[in-house]
């Protein structure tokens, strides 16, 4: 540790400290939320594969010129990496590349946030921000565009769902970035209470509108178990829930044991 | 500082320090999501399927679109 000045302010912190701990922290919310993906996320999966294949054996019928491009896409037989593997292992990878890479990003948006959003401590801190980048990051795009299991969604529409979608993110974290620093700056006028609440209803309403003046697709095949889609759908959900919020609590726990560590050498 | 606070209080860490690493590690985490969320899918650096097929699951419950 290069803090041997005691004169200087113990919780400066660096960021490759700050890195290491947000990568482990992604690590273990990858390994998580993998886990809870592969208890709740992958029946509704399977079940959706199941009724995609089967769809598709009926889709002689159809006239549809898509659908083509479907079985081209996705032809049920040649697969380079088996249903077996990609529901564990594949899931498995997946989950912890996301998570790493998450965990890295949110341990450089905790070193700009560190002791610049008001008056919380450094582990409220870094669990206030995993609630924000939760909220802005996956609850907000995936209410405008939900997440969808195999067999939902047509595969002509990918570029511009996937543009969208990124779209919204993008836009919807540029926003609670806004509101952050609005609030900061009204805090002194209006108190902290108030410039909270006032920033927050500011960024719902804006997102809401953002959401309501985008394109939306309704793909959902008829005949489409509902209840598949709503299962997959929370489990989507409950997935980056588990993610975020290990990443959260890990890194506020490595941090605080990194700020304790500290403390003796300033006494 | 006293010994009645718990932690010292937060000192911000100077934006000059955190560019660096925000760039460099921050280009890598992005291409990490990049590869679990849409490699192969809308947009692709490699050919071939084997990426998509691989994360495929992965991908699916992040809810990012996959195909």
């Amino acid at each position: 540790m290069p803090l041997t000045d005691t004169e200087a302010a113990p919780a400066t912190l660096t960021v490759r400290s700050l890195l290491v701990w947000g990568l482990l922290a992604g690590l273990v919310g990858g390994l998580l939320a993998f886990g809870f993906a592969s208890a709740f996320g992958e029946p509704s999966v399977d079940k959706a594969i199941a009724i995609e294949e089967s769809a598709g054996a009926e889709h002689t019928h159809g006239t549809d010129p898509a659908e083509h491009h479907h079985d081209e896409t996705a032809p049920a037989e040649e697969e380079e990496v088996s249903r077996a593997f990609q529901s564990t292992g594949g899931l498995g990878i997946g989950a912890v590349a996301y998570g790493l890479g998450l965990g890295g990003l949110f341990s450089l948006a905790f070193a700009f946030a560190y002791g610049r959003i008001g008056p919380l401590t450094p582990r409220t801190t870094a669990l206030t921000l995993a609630g924000l980048g939760y909220v802005s990051v996956v609850l907000v795009p995936f209410l405008a565009y939900p997440a969808n299991p195999p067999a939902v969604g047509k595969p002509e529409t990918i570029g511009d769902r996937t543009a969208l979608f990124f779209g919204m993110i993008g836009i919807s974290l540029v926003l609670v970035i806004a509101a952050v620093i609005l609030a900061k700056r009204l805090t002194p006028r209006i108190g902290g209470w108030w410039a909270t609440v006032s920033t927050a209803i500011g960024y719902l309403v804006a997102v809401t509108v953002v959401a309501k003046l985008l394109p939306s697709f309704q793909e959902v095949p008829e005949g489409f178990p509902g209840n598949v889609l709503w299962d997959f759908r929370v489990a989507s959900l409950g997935t980056s829930a588990v993610l975020w919020a290990g990443i959260g609590l890990v890194f506020a726990a490595l941090l605080h044991r990194g700020l304790t560590k500290l403390q003796p050498q300033a006494v | 500082m006293t010994h009645a606070v718990a932690l010292p209080t937060p000192v911000s860490i100077p934006v000059r320090q955190i560019l660096p690493y925000a760039l460099f590690a921050g280009i890598i985490s992005l291409l990490a999501l990049y590869f679990v969320g849409a490699e192969q899918g809308a947009l692709a650096i490699f050919d071939g399927t084997y990426v998509h097929e691989l994360v495929h699951d992965a991908r699916h419950l992040l809810g990012f679109p996959c195909h």
